[in-house]
């Protein structure tokens, strides 16, 4: 297919690979920043093609891994009322809060709907004038300028049966909050190529001269993986630490202006609790005041909601690259894919249900690999 | 295979155990297996064979309850017959009569209704199946989702025919009949509301044919259609009953070129895509390419090509050899294969 298979070319990766492999030359740490490049190294198996020098850490970029269990159950609370239409992405269907997820709220009669843009919550709205249609409006800053779309056009219409429940996050805090740790391990960024196409850079470079540490925007495709490690360890290797865009096709530096303004004009910044990392402050969009009557937060009494995240579960540390999966005594006994205890196992492109489904069967991985 | 905590710690069903997942898998395991507890029923096979007097007969039965009742390619109606139909002939038998009974919701249109029987009287023709027996349920407005159907069938199996899904040895060939995802798709895009480039049709098809053919050039082990779950649930199932690891190529797995896109655009993975016309079989290594031959020279075969391999290692897990290089593990999925937000 014209325009991906370019770029899951394996003579192009074998090319890209044998270029790491020979300018490696000692250990590094690199962090893929979002969910999706991570389900893309799983999926096509990119981190069994690296040298041993390279690790790869999965950074906090899967949206539905870090939304917090307050919001969650928030969320749940809202979608258990009568006379509500409760909308959302695909995966967050299965995510679990204090109790249960909407697959459970579904089969006890809740009116769940899976929606791949939430312009469609609208024409679900117009369509059930008697019921209350709310979207969980979550996800960085690349789902921001559809979901703000979404209460703009609900304004412009007048549908008053429509409302978000907001818990969009910001990828430059987390990345400076993982930086920031004493512990911190990563030496290189994968950048989110996605929220960067949105968002542009100009917000990354005083983070790679604060911290002297390379960043290079990566895309989603296999190649666009590889090349991004590639310029990563070209830069360690060479002593530098720059911005460096590995994804032209998609990212400019300034971004795009016209999803900004739409984002601008629809949310504010403010503070936002990320489960498995806590609350990091001014990591997050809310809904502007001017919107505030479609703010399902303000809409929905749900009571107090206070939720205590497992333990025993150290997905925090996981998502900073400080732990890894197999560290955890949960893991793999009462924690796994089926019945998730926190952030990391909850999504496929999470480290631990990752760890989960394939580090299991590391063994018979490699003697495959080694038998060619 | 891993399966989740018990069903008996679960207040309700959830849409995850018709998913043809782990929680399906679960609730064959958990609750109808040990209740209805008998050999036939433990080989897990999609149909039961048995001997009736002199002839080896198979049974199998299979609901539809498909959204939209008519969709590119097809609708509930043939495919309630070609499911049943395929499901016999997994097992190598001749299919030859099928009953069929209808829950109907209040408030079907009868034109509706009488263009899905028509169908399945061309699509039974088409198979050389009898509908021989039928029953016919109304349930209130709200009850149903419109028409659900329910197929069962019969069929004789060949004599020296052994076809099941715990008989695959290592070694054995993996075949597949041609593209997959087709009919996932063309369900998923008129559900989705989306309009694709050229309308992706449902392969819909009835399948005993093929198998005919295949069984007349050489050993075949084990034969699935890969449905609910597509292809890769399927190699999961077969490597459990059989006990052996599955080597598969990616590359080698046809997907077609708009089915592709659209998977992409949904977010979903071809590879766990219900089939209604394809099958996947497990042929012996000398047998290979005699079966192959015999399978392309059939119009539901002609695109038929080996994509991979039994081997002794991993047994229970099958590993799929990705386009570019790498290597991942392909597992029963949970539940229902969910589009992701990135």
């Amino acid at each position: 297919m014209k325009y991906l298979d370019e770029y899951r070319d394996r003579r192009v990766a074998q090319k890209i690979v044998d270029e790491i492999k020979r300018i490696v030359t000692r250990p590094w740490v690199l962090m893929e920043v979002c969910g999706g490049q991570t389900h893309s190294i799983v999926k096509y198996g990119l981190d069994c093609l690296l040298p041993e020098q390279i690790e790869l850490v999965h950074g906090p970029g899967c949206p539905v891994c870090v939304t917090s269990l307050e919001m969650i159950d928030r969320a749940h609370a809202i979608a258990r009322m009568p006379g509500v239409i409760f909308c959302s992405f695909g995966d967050m269907l299965r995510v679990p809060g204090s109790n249960g997820d909407l697959f459970k709220i579904k089969s006890e009669g809740g009116n769940i709907r899976v929606v791949y843009s939430p312009l469609d919550c609208l024409k679900i709205a117009r369509a059930n004038p008697g019921k209350k249609v709310v979207f969980f409006a979550i996800g960085f800053e690349t789902t921001a300028p559809a979901n703000a779309m979404s209460v703009w056009q609900a304004k412009e219409q007048a549908i008053q049966n429509f409302s978000v429940l907001v818990s969009h996050v910001l990828v430059p805090p987390a990345v400076t909050g993982i930086l920031d740790s004493p512990n911190n391990r990563v030496q290189g960024f994968l950048g989110p190529g996605h929220v960067c196409a949105i968002s542009g850079w100009t917000e990354y470079e005083p983070i790679v001269e604060r911290y002297k540490v390379p960043i290079v925007i990566t895309g989603f495709e296999p190649i666009d993986i590889l090349q991004g490690v590639l310029m990563c360890v070209r830069q360690l290797e060479q002593g530098r630490a720059e911005l460096e865009n590995g994804y032209a096709r998609a990212v400019q530096r300034e971004g795009n202006s016209t999803a900004q303004k739409m984002v601008d004009r629809v949310f504010r910044v403010c503070d936002r609790a990320w489960r498995g990392l806590g609350v990091i402050p001014q990591s997050g969009y809310g809904l502007a005041a001017e919107f505030a009557d479609f703010d399902a937060e303000r809409i929905f009494d749900v009571g107090r909601i206070h939720a205590v995240e497992p333990a025993v579960c150290m997905s925090g540390a996981i998502l900073q690259g400080l732990r890894k999966p197999l560290d955890c005594p949960a893991f793999g006994k009462e924690c796994s894919p089926e019945n998730p205890l926190g952030a990391t196992m909850v999504s496929a492109e999470g480290a631990c249900a990752a760890y989960f489904n394939y580090g299991r069967h590391l063994v018979s991985i490699s003697a495959l690999a080694a038998n060619g | 295979m891993t399966c989740p905590v018990s069903i008996m710690q679960r207040k309700n069903i959830v849409m995850g155990h018709g998913s043809g997942g782990k929680l399906s898998a679960q609730l064959v395991r958990d609750l109808f297996l040990p209740a209805f507890d008998n050999g036939y029923l433990r080989k897990l096979d999609d149909q039961a064979v048995f001997q009736a007097g002199s002839a080896r007969l198979a049974f199998s039965t299979d609901s539809f309850v498909v959204t939209p009742l008519f969709f590119p390619g097809g609708n509930i109606g043939e495919l309630a017959v070609n499911g049943t139909v395929n499901d016999l002939a997994m097992s190598g038998a001749r299919p030859l009569f099928l009953s069929a009974a209808f829950i109907i919701e209040e408030g079907l249109e009868i034109d509706d209704l009488s263009r899905i029987v028509e169908s399945m009287a061309r699509a039974a023709r088409a198979a050389g199946v009898s509908i021989v027996t039928g029953d016919t349920k109304v349930v209130d407005k709200g009850s149903a989702d419109k028409l659900f159907i329910t197929t069962s069938g019969v069929g004789l199996v060949p004599d020296g025919v052994a076809i099941s899904a715990s008989n695959v040895r290592p070694g054995d060939a993996v075949i597949v009949s041609g593209s997959i995802a087709d009919h996932g798709m063309a369900v998923m895009s008129v559900r989705e509301s989306m309009e694709f480039e050229g309308a992706i049709l449902s392969d819909t098809a009835p399948l005993y044919s093929l198998v005919e053919a295949m069984l007349g050039a050489g050993e075949i082990h084990a034969l699935r259609d890969p449905t609910r779950g597509g292809l890769a649930t399927s190699l999961c199932e077969i490597a459990s009953s059989s006990s052996v690891g599955f080597e598969i190529d990616s590359s080698a797995v046809l997907v077609r070129e708009d089915v592709k896109g659209a998977c992409e655009i949904l977010g979903l993975d071809p590879l766990f895509v219900a089939n209604e016309g394809k099958l996947v079989a497990f042929v012996a290594p000398d047998s290979c390419t005699a079966v192959l031959q015999a399978m392309r020279r059939t119009p539901r075969g002609s695109d038929a090509c080996v994509i991979g391999r039994a081997v002794n290692d991993h047994r229970g897990m099958v590993l799929l050899k990705t386009e570019i290089g790498g290597t991942r593990v392909l597992d029963l999925p949970f539940s229902e294969q969910l589009p992701r937000i990135c």
